[in-house]
């Protein structure tokens, strides 16, 4: 495959307006303490995101440092069993294991430019943590990260790695004690330190600017995958599959493609175990608009605007939030949500490390699980799927779960 | 006299330079019954009570007021039924009230119904901490128009232009944030804020209530004719939790 620098970010269609509304969706609903932080992360992210500068920074670290780009695999076994030609955009190559890295570095060299003496950053899976701590070692900069106690028993290897690159990690016990929780806390800890430290938002959620600037940050999944394929295949691919969380990797896989209309867009969320509330954390499928951690947009709560706990095998889906632009798709009919439950996923997972000799994290497999519903309602199809991440992180939990029978 | 101006009449001081006192606690926290007794405790106590809705992520809140939220949940309340409690209870005291909650839950609940329901129930207006001026619009309107007060929060960290919009949008009072930071917390006040709280009060028309972080008569009298008031909030549900009297607490903060 021919190597060429990843692309680079800039004014992309689907701008939020200056209330950083996506329609209804987004908005900033935050305490009047971090409206200047706020503030002054808005006009860094007009002024020193298209800069030729930091973009040649952000290229040269996505590339040298990161990895990138990252393979386009065609998974012929996976193509084989489930009657499609099946590719895989390989964010598990890059760096620190997962997509996130995009992410973390470039809001890392935003940090930098806007002289923060300190990041602090939420995590599920660990992913955003490590990717986080990783890049904050690099620049200097001393990192905090806030990951609740459940998701810290059922991602140790990556505890561990977080703390090797010198991040401090607390544990969150409150709610859940999972990802919403941490974002909760980290959030807490921004209101009280709102001048000197960068919040480093993993995901397309939160308030104005974030689902922007991690969407611009991200959309190199989708520009390289996209030339990828055209140069491999010649051809666009009927169906891109990603799985939703908070919704980075998908916004970052969909965005290249929105205008591309013959392209089936699908957002595959965690069905968990059943569809009663707490079983799940299908936020589109089964939620409704309301506002947690600063943003308008779809919403797992009950009839009292309380939210909701969530389950998910997977510790990188399991919230009740969602991406506003995300919503605002839904809306649109431009993507469609639908859910895979635990123990899709977890075949999926077993299916793509036997026949492709590939370990995705939990989140990814319910982007294949999902993948290969669509393959089942369009024999054929040619499928692209973002496998967000490695699953080396998994491993307690997948050898927990039915003594890894599932695998067999 | 519209509700908002209710408020604005009832802190802004009786001439003799004692400071106005907001008195905070979480609506059914910790049940039902003891919510009913320490309201009306509290309420003969304070100028103005502010009864927080619980909410599931409090993120501008410490940990005593995330575990009052916690408690007064798993018990029952919800914004419907403290609606309902204010309704039998607020006919019982001159003294007015307010609701502080996060913006979700009156969402839920519908903007035309709530400004409704909040009438009925002796409810004079509300504070949002997740709701900066940007976006305040649509539920401002609903309750500006049953003469409701949505009452605006400055902070240290807000620019000159900023707070004089601030104080401009604001109705009812101006609640004047200490420092930053979530509610409570064991720390000492910053010595500043006095210099701060002066400016907030040069800018605004209404009466500026400082809250955040007080918990003893010894930051009352700092803060004592730099500010109209005080709110005090985690520390009576912490005098509470110790099974203090509320009145006598309270009162003791202006001793």
């Amino acid at each position: 495959m021919k190597q060429t620098a990843p692309e680079t970010p800039g004014e992309r269609p689907g701008m939020p307006d200056s209330n950083g509304r996506y329609g209804d969706f987004g908005g900033r609903f935050v305490p009047e303490i971090l409206m200047p932080a706020i503030a002054h992360l808005e006009d860094g992210v007009r002024r020193i995101l298209p800069s030729a500068d930091f973009i040649e920074e952000f290229q040269r670290e996505l590339r040298d440092w990161a990895g990138r780009p990252t393979a386009l695999t065609l998974a012929p076994g996976l193509g084989r069993q489930w009657g499609a030609e099946v590719w895989l955009k390989r964010e598990d190559l890059a760096h620190t294991g997962a997509h996130k890295i995009n992410n973390a570095i470039g809001q890392v060299l935003l940090a930098r430019r806007l002289q923060a003496k300190r990041v602090v950053a939420e995590t599920g899976a660990g992913q955003h943590g490590v990717a986080t701590a990783a890049a904050c070692a690099r620049a200097g900069l001393p990192c905090t990260v806030y990951m609740g106690s459940v998701d810290i028993r059922r991602q140790a290897p990556n505890v561990a790695r977080m703390k090797i690159f010198g991040a401090e990690v607390i544990a969150v016990d409150s709610g859940a004690a999972t990802l919403r929780a941490a974002i909760d806390e980290a959030m807490r800890d921004w209101v009280c330190n709102p001048v000197d430290t960068y919040y480093l938002l993993g995901s397309v959620v939160g308030p104005h600017p974030y689902p922007y600037l991690v969407r611009e940050l991200q959309s190199v999944i989708g520009r390289e995958a996209r030339r990828q394929l055209l140069e491999i295949s010649g051809a666009l691919p009927d169906i891109a599959v990603a799985c939703v969380g908070g919704g980075s990797n998908a916004i970052g896989l969909f965005h290249e493609f929105l205008e591309d209309e013959s392209v089936r867009l699908v957002g595959v969320e965690a069905g968990g175990t059943g569809s009663q509330p707490g079983e799940h954390a299908a936020t589109l499928a089964r939620g409704k608009p309301g506002v947690l951690h600063g943003c308008y947009s779809f919403l797992l709560q009950d009839g009292d605007g309380q939210v909701m706990e969530t389950h998910s095998v997977s510790a990188g889906l399991d919230y009740p939030g969602v991406g506003p632009e995300h919503s605002m798709l839904k809306n649109k009919g431009r993507v469609e949500y639908i859910a895979v439950s635990d123990r899709e996923a977890l075949k999926a997972l077993g299916e793509c490390c036997r026949s492709e000799g590939i370990l995705p994290a939990l989140e990814s497999a319910h982007a294949l699980a999902g993948a290969q519903r669509l393959a089942k309602e369009q024999p054929g199809a040619k499928i692209l799927i973002c496998l967000s991440g490695r699953g080396d992180k998994d491993l307690d939990t997948l050898m927990s779960i039915d003594d890894g029978g599932f695998l067999a | 006299m519209t509700r908002a101006r209710q408020i604005t009449a009832a802190l802004a001081g009786d001439g003799s330079g004692r400071p106005g006192l907001i008195a905070y606690l979480t609506g059914g926290y910790p049940d039902e019954r003891r919510f009913r007794k320490y309201f009306l405790q509290i309420a003969a106590a304070c100028d103005l009570v502010e009864v927080g809705i619980p909410f599931s992520d409090p993120m501008a809140d410490g940990l005593t007021i995330q575990n009052a939220s916690e408690v007064a949940l798993k018990n029952g309340a919800t914004l419907k039924r403290i609606l309902q409690w204010l309704a039998e209870l607020t006919p019982q005291t001159r003294t007015p009230v307010v609701l502080m909650s996060y913006l979700n839950p009156l969402l839920a609940y519908g903007y035309a119904r709530l400004a409704r329901d909040a009438l009925k129930a002796g409810v004079s207006g509300f504070i949002v901490p997740d709701l900066p001026v940007e976006e305040a619009a649509p539920l401002g309107s609903a309750l500006s128009e049953s003469g409701l007060a949505l009452i605006q929060l400055v902070t240290p960290l807000t620019s000159p232009e900023r707070l004089a919009l601030l104080c401009a949008k604001s109705s009812g009072f101006v609640y004047a944030v200490t420092h930053a930071g979530t509610t409570g917390g064991k720390q000492a006040l910053p010595a500043d804020c006095v210099d701060y709280l002066g400016k907030v009060r040069a800018q605004s028309q209404l009466p500026v209530y400082a809250g955040f972080g007080i918990k003893s008569a010894a930051d009352v009298a700092m803060l004592a004719g730099h500010v109209d008031g005080v709110v005090v909030g985690s520390a009576l549900i912490d005098a509470l939790d110790e099974g203090l009297d509320p009145g006598e607490f309270l009162a003791g903060l202006r001793r």
